[in-house]
C-alpha cells in the first residue's frame, strides 16, 4: 500500500495525534474566552482542522491512489452543505416575510 | 435393437444450477436475487392496487358511503407507502438493475453479493412489519406523515410504520452502494464510461439519490418517532419545535426519491428506443449527464413542496427558479429520444409499445410539474387532484411504463422464454387507455378545484361524473396489469424457448445465453465496440458481428 | 470469508486463497472494498447531517436557551471523551501499519486497546447520562430545567420548553453516535478474533483497514458533536 519507509508513517500518525489533542485543548480554551460572535465560528474552524487531519492522514485520503475517494469524501460534503444551506434560506429570510 | 435417443440435456443456467428453497432464499447470484425481489414487490403491488381499488370505489359517489373518515386515510396512506416504498423505489433498479447491471458491464456479479441478498432480507422485514402494521390497524398520517399530527395526535401505528419504511430505506442504501461500486470497479476491459450502456448510467445516478438522500428521512423517522414515543417537542410548537423543519428533512429525501423512480424507468425507455429504432442513440453524452444532472438537481428542489406550508416567500423563490432548472435534462432526454426515433426503422413490438407510452405520458406529467413549480398557479392547485393527476402520469405513466417495458424486453434473456407478443400488445394498449381514463379527468377535477384526501365530495356533487371516468379508468387499468402476470407466468412453461439474442439487441447481455449460466460469461468479454452498434449489428454479415474475444 | 467455489480453481484463487470468486484479482476485490466502504461512510455523513441541521436550526433560534442548557452538561466529561477518541484512532492506525508490517503482537494490542478506549468512552458517557437522569434534564414527562440562567444575561431565565428541544438533539445525536461506537466495538472485537487466528498479512488487511475508516469516522462525528453541544458559551 504506502511506499514509505516504516518509520516515517508513524512519525507522521503521532504529529497528527499530539495535534488533535491541542486542538482539542484549544477548543475548550478559546470556549472559556469571549470572543464575542466569533466564538462559533472559532470552534467549528478547529473542529474542522481536527477532521481535516483524521481524514487525510488517519484515513489516507491524503496518499490515496484513487481520485475517486476524494472524489466521494468532496461530494458526500457538498451534498451535506446544500441540506443546511438550503434550508437556511428559508430560515434566514422568513423574518422578512 | 432399438436405440434410446437421450433427452437433450439443457444447458446448465442459474435457473437450474440448484434447486430447493434454501438454494433460492440463501443465494448470492444477483439474478436469482432479482427474482426474488420480482416476487416480493408484485406482492406488494397488488397490496398497494387494492388499496387503490379500495380509494376509486368510495369515490363513485360524492357521499362518504363506503368507508368512514379515519378508514379512508388509511387507505390513501396505506396506497402511498406501499406504492412508493415498497414497489417503486425499489422495482426498476432491484429486479432488472440487480439482474442486467453487473451484465452489462461485463462482471459475473455485483461488487457484494452477499450485501445484495442482506438487501432482500431488508426489504422484506420491512415489509412484514408495513403489513404487519396494516393488519393491527393501519395508519393514517398520509405518506408524508407530517408533523405535528404523526408525532403528537394520529392514533394510528405510526411508530410501526414508519419503522418499517427505515428498515426498507436501508435496503435502498445498500442496493445504490453496491451498483455504484460495481459500475466503477468491474467493468470489463475496455469497457469505458462511454461505451457504458444508458441504461447503466441511469442506474449509478439513481444510486446516489439512493446513497445520499435515504440517510436524511432514515434520521427523521428517527427524530418522529423518538418524539411520538418519547415526547421530545422537536416539531412540536407549543414546545417551541418547528413543523416546517419536519417539512424540509422530509421532503430533502422525498424530492430526489421520486428521481429514483423515474431515472432507472429512463433508462429502460432509452434501451428499448435504440433497439426498436435500430439506431444509435442521438447525443449519447446529453444523455449520460444528463442523468447525473437530474440526480445532482433533484436535490435542489425539495421546498417546492412547501410552497404554502408557510416557509419564506423569499426562499420559495429560489426553489420556485430551481424546479425549472430540474425541468432542463430531463427535456434533454425527451428531445434526444425523438431524434434517436426520427429516421429510425421503428418496430412496434410490446416493449417499443410501452416506450411510446412512457414518451408522451412523461412528457405531459413533467410539464405540468412545471405549472406547479409557478408559485402564482401552485397556490392554487397545490393538495388538489391536479398535484395527484401530475405525479401519477409520471409515476404510473412514466415509471411503471417503463418497468413493464424492461419486464417484456428482458423477459426472454431473463426466463429463457418468449412471452406472447399478441397479448402483450392488447395488454399495452389496454394500460395506456386505463391509464389515460383515470388520470387525465383528475387534472381537471383538480384544476376544478376538488382538493385531495378527502372521502367526501358531496358539497361538490358536481365532481362526481369525472369521477366515475376515473374509476372506470382504473378498472381497465387493472386489467391491463392482470394480463401480463398472467401471460408472462404462462410463457415459463409453454412459451418458445428465446435465443441468446431474440431481437438482435446491442448490449454484453444479449451476448450470452437466453436465461444466462450463474457466472453470466463463459470467457469475461473484452470490449472494443462504442454502445448502441446497431448499424454493425444490421449490417448484411459478410463481416463478423463483434463478438467477445 | 473465502469463499472459493467455482469449479477448478483458476491460479489466482490459488495464489489468493482470500479472493472471492466474483473479482477478477486482488487489487479489484481491495478497491471495491475500500470504495463501499468511503460511499458507506458518505451515507453516514447525511445521516449525521439531519441532525446537524436540525440542530443549527434551533440553536439559532434559541440560542440563549441552549447556552444555558449547554451549561449544564460535564465539559470535562466530554474533553475527555475527545482525547479517549482521538487516542483510540491513533491505536487504529497503529494497528492498520502493524498488519502491513506482520507486526502480530502490536496489531492485537492496538486492536485491543482500540476496544477498552472505546468502552471507555461509552463509560464516560454513561456517567454523563445518569446525571442528567438525576437533574432531570431527560427529555419528557419528568423534564425540568427551571430558573436556570442564561449565560451572560442575569436576571434571564432559559424557557424550559426550548431546553428540553436541546436536550432532546443531545441524547438523540449522541446517544446515535454511541451506537455507531458500539457497532464499531463490535466490528473491532470481530477484527482481534480475525486477526488471533492469523487472519491479515501484509497482502491481505483490508478488513482492518476499511473497519478503521469506520472508526475514524466515528471520531470524526465526536469531534463536531463537542464543540456544537458543550461549547456554547462557557465564558459569560
Amino acid at each position: 500500500m504506502s511506499e514509505h519507509s516504516s518509520s516515517s508513517p508513524l512519525k507522521m500518525y503521532f504529529a497528527v495525534f499530539f495535534a488533535l489533542l491541542a486542538g482539542t485543548g484549544l477548543t475548550v480554551f478559546a470556549a472559556t474566552l469571549d470572543l464575542g460572535p466569533f466564538n462559533a465560528p472559532v470552534a467549528l474552524t478547529i473542529a474542522t482542522v481536527k477532521a481535516t487531519l483524521v481524514a487525510l492522514f488517519f484515513m489516507h485520503v491524503w496518499h490515496a491512489s484513487e481520485k475517486l475517494t476524494k472524489l466521494v469524501v468532496i461530494g458526500a460534503l457538498f451534498f451535506l452543505l446544500l441540506l443546511l444551506g438550503l434550508t437556511m434560506t428559508d430560515y434566514a429570510t422568513r423574518p422578512w416575510s | 435393437m432399438e436405440i434410446a435417443i437421450p433427452k437433450p440435456v439443457e444447458r446448465e443456467n442459474y435457473l437450474n444450477k440448484e434447486y430447493g428453497v434454501w438454494s433460492w432464499l440463501l443465494t448470492t447470484d444477483h439474478k436469482r436475487i432479482a427474482l426474488l425481489y420480482l416476487i416480493s414487490i408484485t406482492f406488494f403491488f397488488f397490496i398497494g392496487g387494492f388499496f387503490a381499488l379500495l380509494i376509486r370505489l368510495e369515490l363513485l359517489t360524492p357521499a362518504g358511503d363506503l368507508v368512514q373518515a379515519d378508514t379512508y386515510n388509511k387507505l390513501f396512506t396505506q396506497h402511498g407507502m406501499v406504492m412508493i416504498f415498497f414497489f417503486l423505489i425499489p422495482s426498476i433498479p432491484a429486479v432488472l438493475g440487480n439482474f442486467l447491471v453487473p451484465m452489462m458491464i461485463g462482471a459475473k456479479d455485483l461488487a457484494f453479493p452477499r450485501i445484495n441478498l442482506l438487501s432482500w432480507y431488508l426489504y422484506i422485514i420491512g415489509g412484514v412489519m408495513m403489513l404487519h402494521c396494516m393488519l393491527i390497524g393501519g395508519v393514517d398520517t398520509g405518506w408524508t406523515f407530517y408533523a405535528p399530527f404523526s408525532t403528537n395526535f394520529t392514533n394510528s401505528h405510526f411508530i410501526e410504520a414508519g419503522l418499517a419504511i427505515f428498515v426498507a430505506g436501508f435496503s435502498s442504501i445498500l442496493t445504490g452502494l453496491n451498483f455504484v461500486v460495481t459500475i466503477h470497479r468491474m467493468r470489463a476491459p475496455g469497457l469505458t464510461w462511454s461505451r457504458l450502456p444508458l441504461f447503466i448510467w441511469a442506474h449509478y445516478a439513481t444510486s446516489i439519490i439512493q446513497l445520499l438522500g435515504t440517510p436524511v428521512i432514515a434520521v427523521t423517522i428517527v427524530l418522529v418517532a423518538a418524539e411520538r414515543g418519547l415526547h421530545l417537542g422537536i416539531f412540536d410548537p407549543k414546545l417551541g419545535g418547528d413543523p416546517l423543519l419536519f417539512q424540509h428533512l422530509f421532503w430533502f429525501y422525498s424530492h430526489p426519491a421520486v428521481y429514483i423512480m423515474i431515472l432507472p424507468a429512463m433508462g429502460v425507455v432509452t434501451e428499448i428506443i435504440a433497439c426498436f429504432s435500430r439506431k444509435r442513440i442521438f447525443g449519447y453524452s446529453f444523455v449520460a449527464f444528463s442523468s447525473i444532472a437530474i440526480a445532482v438537481f433533484g436535490f435542489l428542489v425539495w421546498a417546492h413542496h412547501m410552497f404554502v406550508a408557510g416557509m419564506s416567500v423569499y426562499a420559495a423563490l429560489v426553489f420556485s427558479f430551481l424546479s425549472y432548472a430540474v425541468a432542463l435534462p430531463s427535456a434533454i432526454k425527451v428531445f434526444n429520444w425523438t431524434a434517436t426515433l426520427y429516421k429510425g426503422s421503428i418496430h412496434y413490438d410490446a416493449p417499443m409499445l410501452y416506450a411510446f407510452g412512457f414518451l408522451g405520458l412523461f412528457t405531459i406529467g413533467g410539464l405540468t410539474g412545471l405549472f406547479l413549480a409557478a408559485l402564482g398557479i401552485d397556490v392554487h392547485v397545490t393538495d388538489t387532484y391536479f398535484v395527484v393527476a401530475h405525479f401519477h402520469y409520471i409515476m404510473v405513466g412514466g415509471a411503471v411504463m417503463g418497468y413493464l417495458g424492461g419486464m417484456h424486453f428482458w423477459w426472454p434473456k431473463i426466463s429463457g422464454r418468449l412471452y406472447p407478443e399478441g397479448w402483450a400488445r392488447l395488454a399495452a394498449l389496454i394500460v395506456f387507455i386505463g391509464f389515460n381514463l383515470t388520470f387525465f379527468p383528475q387534472f381537471l377535477l383538480g384544476y376544478l378545484g376538488m382538493p385531495r384526501r378527502y372521502y367526501d365530495y358531496s358539497h361538490m356533487p358536481e365532481f362526481q361524473v369525472l369521477n366515475v371516468l376515473s374509476t372506470a379508468g382504473a378498472t381497465v387499468l387493472g386489467v391491463g396489469y392482470l394480463l401480463p402476470m398472467v401471460y408472462f407466468l404462462w410463457s415459463m412453461r409453454y412459451g418458445k424457448p428465446a435465443s441468446d439474442n431474440p431481437w438482435n439487441a446491442a448490449g454484453l447481455e444479449w451476448k450470452t445465453a437466453s436465461p444466462p449460466p450463474t457466472f453470466n460469461f463463459d470467457e469475461e468479454p473484452i470490449v472494443t465496440w462504442e454502445a448502441y452498434n446497431y448499424e454493425e449489428l444490421d449490417a448484411p454479415h459478410e463481416q463478423e458481428v463483434p463478438v467477445a474475444r | 470469508m473465502p469463499d472459493s467455489t467455482v469449479v477448478g480453481l483458476h491460479h489466482e484463487e490459488q495464489d489468493h486463497p482470500e479472493l472471492l470468486h466474483h473479482f477478477a484479482d486482488p487489487q479489484q476485490q481491495r478497491d471495491a472494498s475500500s470504495l463501499g466502504m468511503w460511499v458507506f461512510l458518505a451515507t453516514e455523513i447525511m445521516f449525521f447531517g439531519g441532525l446537524f441541521c436540525a440542530y443549527l436550526i434551533y440553536r439559532r433560534w434559541y440560542f440563549g436557551d441552549f447556552a444555558a442548557a449547554s451549561k449544564s452538561i460535564d465539559m470535562a466529561l466530554g474533553a475527555t471523551n475527545t482525547a479517549v477518541l482521538i487516542c483510540s484512532s491513533l491505536t487504529v492506525v497503529l494497528a492498520v501499519w502493524a498488519a502491513q508490517t506482520a507486526r502480530r503482537t502490536l496489531l492485537l494490542a492496538s486492536l485491543a486497546i482500540t476496544m477498552l478506549l472505546g468502552l471507555t468512552f461509552l463509560g464516560i458517557k454513561g456517567v454523563e447520562y445518569k446525571q442528567k437522569f438525576d437533574e432531570h434534564h431527560v427529555p419528557g414527562a419528568s423534564f425540568s430545567f427551571d430558573h436556570e440562567e442564561i449565560p451572560g444575561h442575569p436576571g434571564q431565565y432559559a424557557n424550559p420548553a426550548h431546553a428540553q428541544i436541546f436536550f432532546s438533539l443531545y441524547f438523540v445525536m449522541t446517544g446515535l453516535h454511541a451506537l455507531h461506537m458500539i457497532i464499531g466495538l463490535g466490528i473491532f472485537l470481530w477484527l482481534f478474533l480475525a486477526a488471533w487466528r492469523g487472519r491479515f498479512t501484509p497482502e491481505y488487511n483490508t478488513p482492518i483497514e476499511i473497519g478503521g475508516l469506520y472508526w475514524h469516522f466515528v471520531d470524526i462525528v465526536w469531534i463536531y458533536l463537542f464543540p456544537l453541544l458543550y461549547l456554547i458559551d462557557r465564558h459569560a
